[in-house]
């Protein structure tokens, strides 16, 4: 049995989340894919923004920075150009990162900045009751999409990769052994990391678009689930309403505060 | 840097960049905007050499949010900026005032509202500076009014900053941004230079935002061992979230308290009265440069002045203003904007005598003669 009080604040539970919720399933994964890595909990900075996953920091026994709506990342950016040693880790969610924090989210992609993102997507802003997210699917209902959402949904994962992202991985709350080595994989490597984590609100997403309670959209969640190996042999028509999961990128390339110190080191050197 | 007297020729931007290396600025997080891109660029050229970090960020916002992560994580930190970055920067800027998170705000004002006058002085962010984020909050803004000043404030703002846990605006303008004079530079080896104060006891019984007799909780920054939580929601002694009335009241009123308390160690001012003078001028930043030198020229025609030049204008030295306004009949206020400032001195003087103002927004300094011809036209009455 995991021991999930080492990491926890137990006097913070319990969870403002609601009953079906997945992020509490993120929650725990991410603390096993922690525990893996062998990081002391002094080592870990946490960063969130504003929303339900965002209110994660405050549970969990790290050096926790909860922010305003969309800036976790650039937040992260100053920790972790002034203490490189520490292990920095942001947890937001898709209206986060991709709406008011979208720039923030492909500026530290395109630096390959050494943070590690765990993103929440629910397809929905539920903090606030249910609006219309950059991930709400065409024609799905929310609050502000009474006939139906009229735009187009973003891919989030094929955002960081295009952008610079060292390392991308999409799981889901249904596989979440699988997800707790993506996290792992994902805080471990150096560079812009990413997990896409699919989790279901059944409260603000699935009750309005009559997709059953949160078991009911876990369970929902295996069906259209396709793993990147699978998916690389089917034709891009078979993959529409489909997710792709598995690590979709994990490349090695020169990170951001690495170089700095760098050239920190030769600056300094020349001065002497 | 050298530990002696440097007499050298530079500009304000210049001058503050180099003050804040000289401050222990170890951390610059910025994005371009004119007339402040200068701070940047030297900053970028500078801070890497001595062993601190500089990043351009994406825009304004995520400026203000990556000084804030750096501070947190142990760097005294700065950004720069001009009106419309400035009003970008205004949500995070709140945070760190809730979140007690040092940070210094260098605002070098161009002609606003919107776009305005990019290349033109201007002091129209004056109230802004002081009520642009949203809610009652503390904040520390000064204003200097020539280079030397620049370097000095610069220091200082990260040494109030750093004392108080709170953000501290420098306050300049395109005149003093770009004005290039000849500056002696203080001895940096006689500057003082607060460090942060840090915790005495052991993690497990550390209070990130503890009630202390001095109303400010002692900052110790990640990484070190005290594991604890920053938000920018309203929280209680631990630092996590609060709508308990009590603890509401506590927080808001200790958070409001530190810098009203400490209003005298913070407000730094010339006041410098002719016995007897019925006409007072109340100046700041480079309006005071147009202030002197009409306030020289009054003398000589034998006009006596009662004149005080503000450093410091957030929190306002009113009760200065007050004791010149129950001595003289007039207070003139010369402002690079329709009036901000002579407003505050109209409730700081309750009544006790006239507020004259004298304003220019088109972009060029106020001329002393103007200055002039209205303390000869009071002079007269």
């Amino acid at each position: 049995m995991f021991n999930y009080e080492k990491y926890l604040r137990m006097d913070k539970l319990p969870l403002i989340w609601c009953a079906g919720c997945g992020d509490g399933i993120v929650l725990k994964s991410m603390l096993r894919a922690i525990d893996r890595t062998g990081l002391s909990k002094d080592e870990i900075a946490m960063v969130s923004g504003i929303g339900c996953s965002s209110r994660l920091t405050g549970y969990v026994d790290f050096n926790t920075l909860h922010t305003t709506h969309g800036r976790a990342i650039a937040y992260a950016t100053g920790i972790k150009m002034v203490k490189p040693e520490m292990t920095v880790i942001v947890v937001t969610g898709d209206g986060d990162a991709t709406a008011i924090g979208g720039n923030h989210y492909i500026h530290a992609a395109r630096r390959n900045i050494d943070l590690t993102v765990i993103l929440f997507n629910n397809h929905i802003y539920g903090m606030t009751g249910g609006q219309v997210s950059p991930t709400t699917p065409g024609g799905f209902f929310a609050s502000t999409a009474p006939y139906g959402n009229q735009d187009n949904a973003f891919n989030i994962s094929g955002l960081a990769q295009a952008a610079g992202a060292s390392f991308v991985a999409r799981g889901t709350v249904y596989d979440a052994v699988k997800l707790d080595r993506m996290i792992e994989k994902a805080i471990l490597k150096k560079g812009f990391s990413v997990v896409e984590v699919m989790t279901p609100c059944p409260t603000a997403f699935g009750r309005r678009n009559r997709l059953g309670n949160g078991a009911k959209m876990i369970m929902d969640l295996k069906k259209v689930s396709v793993s990147v190996e699978k998916a690389a042999k089917m034709e891009v028509e078979e993959l529409n309403d489909k997710i792709v999961t598995g690590i979709l990128m994990d490349v090695d390339k020169p990170e951001y505060t690495e170089r700095y110190l760098k050239l920190m080191e030769k600056l300094q050197n020349q001065s002497k | 840097m050298e530990n002696q007297k440097q007499v050298r020729v530079m500009t304000g931007n210049e001058a503050c960049a180099e003050g804040a290396i000289v401050a222990g600025c170890r951390f610059f997080a910025g994005y371009p905007i004119t007339p402040s891109s200068e701070i940047a660029e030297i900053l970028s050229y500078l801070l890497p050499k001595v062993g601190g970090k500089f990043i351009q960020m994406e825009d304004e916002i995520a400026s203000m949010g990556a000084i804030i992560g750096g501070s947190l994580a142990g760097a005294k930190a700065m950004t720069a900026t001009s009106g419309p970055g400035f009003s970008l920067k205004q949500e995070n800027l709140g945070y760190a005032s809730l979140a007690e998170v040092p940070c210094v705000v260098v605002d070098v004002m161009r002609g606003g509202p919107s776009t305005g006058l990019p290349t033109l002085p201007s002091q129209g962010d004056i109230m802004q500076t002081r009520w642009g984020t949203h809610g009652d909050h503390p904040i520390i803004v000064l204003m200097p009014s020539g280079v030397r000043e620049v370097f000095e404030l610069t220091v200082r703002a990260f040494n109030l900053a750093e004392r108080y846990r709170v953000p501290v605006v420098l306050l300049m303008d395109e005149i003093i941004a770009h004005v290039s004079e000849k500056v002696t530079l203080p001895d940096v080896s006689e500057l003082e230079i607060v460090e942060r104060t840090k915790p005495t006891i052991p993690p497990e019984e550390f209070l990130p935002y503890q009630m202390t007799e001095s109303d400010i909780p002692p900052f110790v920054s990640f990484g070190e061992g005290y594991r604890y939580h920053v938000t920018g929601l309203v929280h209680d002694e631990t630092g996590f979230p609060t709508n308990n009335n009590e603890e509401i009241n506590r927080f808001l009123n200790r958070l409001n308290r530190k810098v009203i308390r400490y209003k005298d160690e913070i407000i730094e001012l010339e006041n410098e009265k002719d016995e007897g003078a019925r006409i007072g001028i109340f100046s700041f930043g480079s309006t005071s440069r147009s202030a002197r030198q009409a306030i020289a020229m009054a003398r000589d025609k034998g006009i006596k002045i009662h004149s005080i030049r503000t450093k410091v204008i957030w929190p306002f030295p009113d009760e200065q203003i007050l004791e010149m306004a129950e001595n003289v009949d007039y207070i003139i206020v010369p402002e690079l904007n329709f009036g901000q400032v002579a407003h505050e001195v109209e409730w700081a003087s309750r009544g006790k005598c006239e507020v004259i103002k004298i304003n220019r927004v088109d972009g060029e300094p106020i001329n002393p003669l103007q200055i002039l011809e209205t303390i000869e036209k009071l002079a007269s009455k």
